[in-house]
Formats: C-alpha cells, sequence, structure tokens
C-alpha cells in the first residue's frame, strides 16, 4: 500500500523537526494533530504552540525565519491569512532583494470547504500570489510534497504551501492526462485536480469528448509547459480550474496561456460570492459534473460558431 | 559611564544636525526620520550592553538614526544609505527609515509601524539571544505589538522593549488615541516595566542589574525635536542636549557630508 500524503507530511515535519528547525501554529497539539498531519512532538523538541494573536503570531514566524530556523508555520485554514499574512508578506518576502538577509518560511496553509462558512472555506493562495519574493507550490501527493519540502530545504524563500484537507488521504501520484489532438486542455490547481481527471473520464466515456489535464504544482514562479502551449494552441480551448476566486491566480495564469498560445483560456473557481454555512449557500470549487457542463456548453458554441 | 553617553548622544545629534542641514539645501531626496531629541535613550541603552558585553539583536524602526550609531553603525554608511547609494548600510533600499546592518545585529523595518515588535520577540524566541526593540508610543499601542509583549512575558524571553514617548503620533497626542499606558499593559502581563523620562540617570536607574536576560519595558518620555523632514518642532522640547557643545562633532559631520555628496 502507498503511503499517504498525510503521513507523508506527518512524516516531513518529524523529521524537520528532528533537525532543529521549528514548527509554528495554533491548537497544533489539540485533538487530532491537524488533520493527523503532525506528529506528537510539543515546545522542548520544536512544535511552538502560538497564542492566538494572529498577526503578531505570523510575526513571530518571520522573527524565527530571520534566525534562519527555517520555521514551518501551520495555518489551520487558508482565510486566516488575513490576519496572519501580514509580516510574512510585508517583511519576510521582501527581507532577501531589501537587506541581503533571507527570511525563510514553509507556510503549511491548509483548505477544506463545506459548510464552514466565508473565512475558513476553500483556498486563498492568491493573496499571496500578487506580491514578490514569494513561491506557492499545491501539492496534492506525496512526491509533489517531497519535492516541495526539498526546494525549500535547498533555498532561501519563502514557500506558500496550498494544501487541501481533500488530498489527506491520497495515496496515489497524479498523471497528467494527455491526448495528442484534444477538444479541451484543462489546468487544475489544489483539490479541483481530483475533479478535473474525473471529467476527462467522463466526458471520454460517456461524450467521447477528449479533455487532457496538466495538473498545476507549482504556482509561482509559473513556467508555462510547452507541450500543453503546443496542445493549446491546436485546440483553442483551455480552461484553468481552481479552489480559490476565479479573479486571483486562475485568471492569471489564464490570461499567461491565452497571450502565449493565442487561444481562448477561462477560469473556473469560487463563485463571486460569499460563502454560507447552510448546504444551499456554500460556495464550492467546481465538481467533475460543473467542469464537464462548461466543457460541454462551450463546446457547443464553437461547433456553432 | 555618564561622560560616555553624552558624548555618544552629542554624537548623533550633530549627525542630525547636519542631515537636517542637508534636507534644507536639499541634498536629500527621501522622506527623513530625525532622532534629535531622543539621544539619550540609545545612548544610554548602548553604553549600558556595551558594560555589559553584550551584542544584542536590535529592532527599530523610523527615527532610528541615533540607535544605528549609538550601537556602532558606520556614519558614513548612514549618510550613503540616505543618499541613496549602494554602498549605504541597507544599499540604498531601505533608507532612513529602514536601516539595516548586520555588523551590529540590527535588522531593517519593512514600514509597517510596530512591526518589528512582534518580529523582534519572534527571533529573541528561537535564537534565546538580547534583544532590543525600539519603537515610538504610537508604534506601541498597535494591537499586534500588544500581543508580543504578551507571547514574551509567557515565553519569558531575554527582550527588552523600549518605548521612545513622545505622546504623539504624527501630531495626535496620546490622551486622544488610548486612555491607558503601555507600561501598565505590559506589567499586566508580567513585564517588570517602568514610566520614566529620558534622563540618562533615569534611564540606568531602571535597568540596574537587569542583565537583558528576561522581558522588560521602559517607557521613556522623551521629545523629538524635528518633525519628519524637519518641517516643525515638537511644541517645547525639554531638550537634554541643550547646553552641550556639539560644534566639533558637527564640524566633522558637514565635511563627512560634503564629502559623500562630493562622490556623487
Amino acid at each position: 500500500m502507498e503511503i499517504t500524503l498525510r503521513e507523508t507530511i506527518k512524516h516531513t515535519v518529524a523529521n524537520h523537526l528532528n533537525n532543529g528547525f521549528l514548527a509554528f501554529g495554533q491548537c497544533l497539539t489539540a485533538v487530532g494533530w491537524v488533520g493527523g498531519t503532525l506528529p506528537e512532538m510539543y515546545e522542548d523538541q520544536g512544535m511552538i504552540e502560538l497564542s492566538m494573536a494572529d498577526v503578531a503570531g505570523g510575526a513571530f514566524v518571520v522573527g524565527a525565519g530571520l534566525m534562519q530556523r527555517k520555521p514551518i508555520y501551520v495555518i489551520r485554514y487558508q482565510g486566516f491569512n488575513w490576519y496572519n499574512s501580514v509580516s510574512i508578506i510585508n517583511y519576510a518576502c521582501k527581507s532577501k532583494e531589501l537587506w541581503d538577509k533571507p527570511c525563510p518560511i514553509f507556510i503549511r496553509s491548509i483548505a477544506m470547504e463545506g459548510s464552514i462558512g466565508p473565512v475558513a472555506g476553500s483556498s486563498h493562495h492568491s493573496l499571496y500570489y500578487r506580491m514578490p519574493g514569494v513561491k506557492i507550490y499545491s501539492p496534492m501527493t506525496s512526491n509533489e510534497y517531497k519535492q516541495c519540502y526539498n526546494d525549500f530545504m535547498n533555498s532561501d524563500d519563502v514557500f506558500y504551501v496550498s494544501e487541501h484537507r481533500g488530498s489527506y488521504s491520497n495515496d496515489k501520484e497524479l498523471e497528467d492526462i494527455v491526448f495528442f489532438n484534444p477538444d479541451c486542455i484543462l489546468f487544475p490547481i489544489s483539490i479541483t485536480r481530483f475533479a478535473a481527471v474525473e471529467a476527462s473520464k467522463i466526458l471520454l466515456e460517456q461524450h467521447g469528448i477528449k479533455v487532457s489535464v496538466y495538473h498545476q504544482k507549482i504556482l509561482k514562479p509559473y513556467q508555462l509547459n510547452p507541450q500543453a502551449l503546443h496542445y493549446l494552441s491546436k485546440c483553442n480551448l483551455g480552461i484553468v480550474i481552481d479552489d480559490d476566486y476565479e479573479d486571483g491566480i486562475a485568471s492569471n495564469i489564464a490570461h499567461k496561456l491565452m497571450i502565449n498560445s493565442n487561444s481562448k483560456v477561462f477560469a473556473m473557481g469560487l463563485k463571486n460570492k460569499s460563502a454560507g454555512f447552510a448546504n444551499h449557500l456554500d460556495n464550492l470549487p467546481p465538481s467533475s459534473v460543473e467542469i464537464c457542463s462548461f466543457i460541454k456548453r462551450i463546446l457547443k458554441n464553437k461547433r456553432k460558431v | 559611564m555618564l561622560d560616555k553617553i553624552i558624548a555618544k548622544a552629542k554624537k548623533c545629534r550633530a549627525f542630525e544636525v547636519s542631515t537636517y542641514n542637508q534636507i534644507v539645501n536639499k541634498n536629500i531626496k527621501i522622506p527623513v526620520y530625525l532622532s534629535a531629541g531622543q539621544e539619550m535613550i540609545s545612548s544610554t541603552i548602548s553604553t549600558y550592553c556595551e558594560k555589559l558585553e553584550i551584542k544584542p539583536l536590535i529592532f527599530g524602526q523610523h527615527r532610528g538614526h541615533s540607535i544605528y550609531l549609538n550601537f556602532g553603525g558606520d556614519p558614513i554608511k548612514l549618510i550613503d544609505e540616505l543618499l541613496g547609494l549602494k554602498t549605504g548600510c541597507a544599499k540604498g533600499m531601505g533608507g532612513s527609515a529602514s536601516i539595516h546592518c548586520p555588523e551590529i545585529n540590527m535588522f531593517g523595518h519593512d514600514g509597517l509601524m510596530g512591526s518589528n515588535i512582534p518580529i523582534g520577540v519572534g527571533a529573541c524566541f528561537a535564537s534565546k539571544k538580547p534583544t532590543i526593540v525600539f519603537a515610538g508610543d504610537a508604534a506601541a499601542e498597535e494591537d499586534y505589538a500588544l500581543a508580543a509583549y504578551g507571547w514574551a512575558a509567557t515565553k519569558n524571553i531575554p527582550i527588552l522593549f523600549v518605548i521612545e514617548d513622545n505622546n504623539l503620533s504624527i501630531l495626535t497626542d496620546k490622551k486622544t488615541r488610548r486612555s491607558w499606558d503601555i507600561d501598565n499593559v505590559s506589567r499586566s502581563m508580567g513585564i517588570e516595566s517602568f514610566n520614566i523620562t529620558d534622563d540618562p540617570e533615569e534611564i540606568l536607574n531602571s535597568i540596574q542589574n537587569y542583565k537583558l536576560d528576561k522581558p522588560r519595558l521602559l517607557n521613556i518620555n522623551t521629545n523629538r525635536l524635528f518633525w519628519h523632514s524637519g518641517a516643525g518642532k515638537d511644541g517645547d522640547p525639554k531638550d537634554l542636549l541643550k547646553n552641550q557643545d556639539i560644534s566639533n562633532d558637527l564640524e566633522y559631520f558637514e565635511e563627512l557630508w560634503k564629502s559623500r555628496l562630493g562622490k556623487l
């Protein structure tokens, strides 16, 4: 049996602390140990419980970063970054450029969905995206997580690691799905990668529509995939799918893909509204059903044209 | 020790007056935040650290020229910084407000008032090195600053908070902004706290026998001589250096400015 992402993260954090580095966060040692992604370690071993002061907490971690303790900063819900990110974005991300003083931090920012309201729900990696000095990864598999962590340890940058609780039990790697003459190409981010794979399967099996999937693992700095661009320019239809609002990374990557392939690329993500707690008022990322409907609708219009 | 403190403060005053002259003559093109009037604070604390043979981590913010100079920063690099040169202490990126100097363990500031307080706390916690944070009375009342005093107390880390309290945030006085005092708040959190003037003897009394081995907060009432870029003065400041002769130091710094400007 393959190891789950949950176990991989837990081992990664344990090794990090055993090597003398630090991890910070709020309520880390509480029941559940953050979805089972933390080893049962305590302050004397480097697992530091912060107070509930979110803004200051982020700044404490920046101070630890300045001291080169390579802190892992666990943020239990990505929306909490509205408070937690202040000093990370304004100090840690700028420190190397301004003062030649690196301030490496590994931000484990965790998303989830489903009746958790307007702040706690979904991914918020776009919050960091517009600012310089940060790298943004969104690993959904064990190997991707290991790669992300190794990249961090070999660099002196701030890493925003956009995790999703929905992926913690995943024990499979996610390969790109590549058709030589696709009808459409998907560029999914975070948890929407699973829905995109499912949508590709459904559309092929039920409608004979060929949908390629290029998984988006590193969001910043963004590297264009030459193969994806080649096929995109041939089929002239792409969709970037995100677990964050559309008017963020998804639209930005779509723009990059469009100008580099001269093709039409859409962005799908959270709808432009606040999520309520009730099921019918929630704001969820695009499901496989929604992705299928969207593709079918666009292809229908395209064929009409 | 008092003679040394005053000698250092005089140097800082001379530097600031010479810098003010460059502002007036339009030789400096960036906003400059002068520390004139507040020199006694960092000159006293730095001299005390020298006596203890401690080289603390230093987290200041704007109005920090005297902090930099008193803890051993090179005035030429500060002049170059104010002129935006690569040879400046922060390679021209920091300017007056974000002085960074690894040689004296001084960390740059990002411009968010008071952010140096929790960042300094985090650095102190992670390194366990003696740390001094300097902030004004406005920065010191930031919400995240209050949380930082609390965590410093909880973790009992070796940090000294120095609040340079001139009673003003730009020109809004303290009583308009808040009904409480920083030292009372920090004391309630378990930090030994003092509310004093910037008379060096009073400052020394407040840190007597203190080895920078636990949290302490000094709210030091002081005056700034110049507003942001020397546009005006604060009321009628009690200027501790008013009767001191700074002419020799002033002449030295005027020459230094002239020589650096000559290299542009």
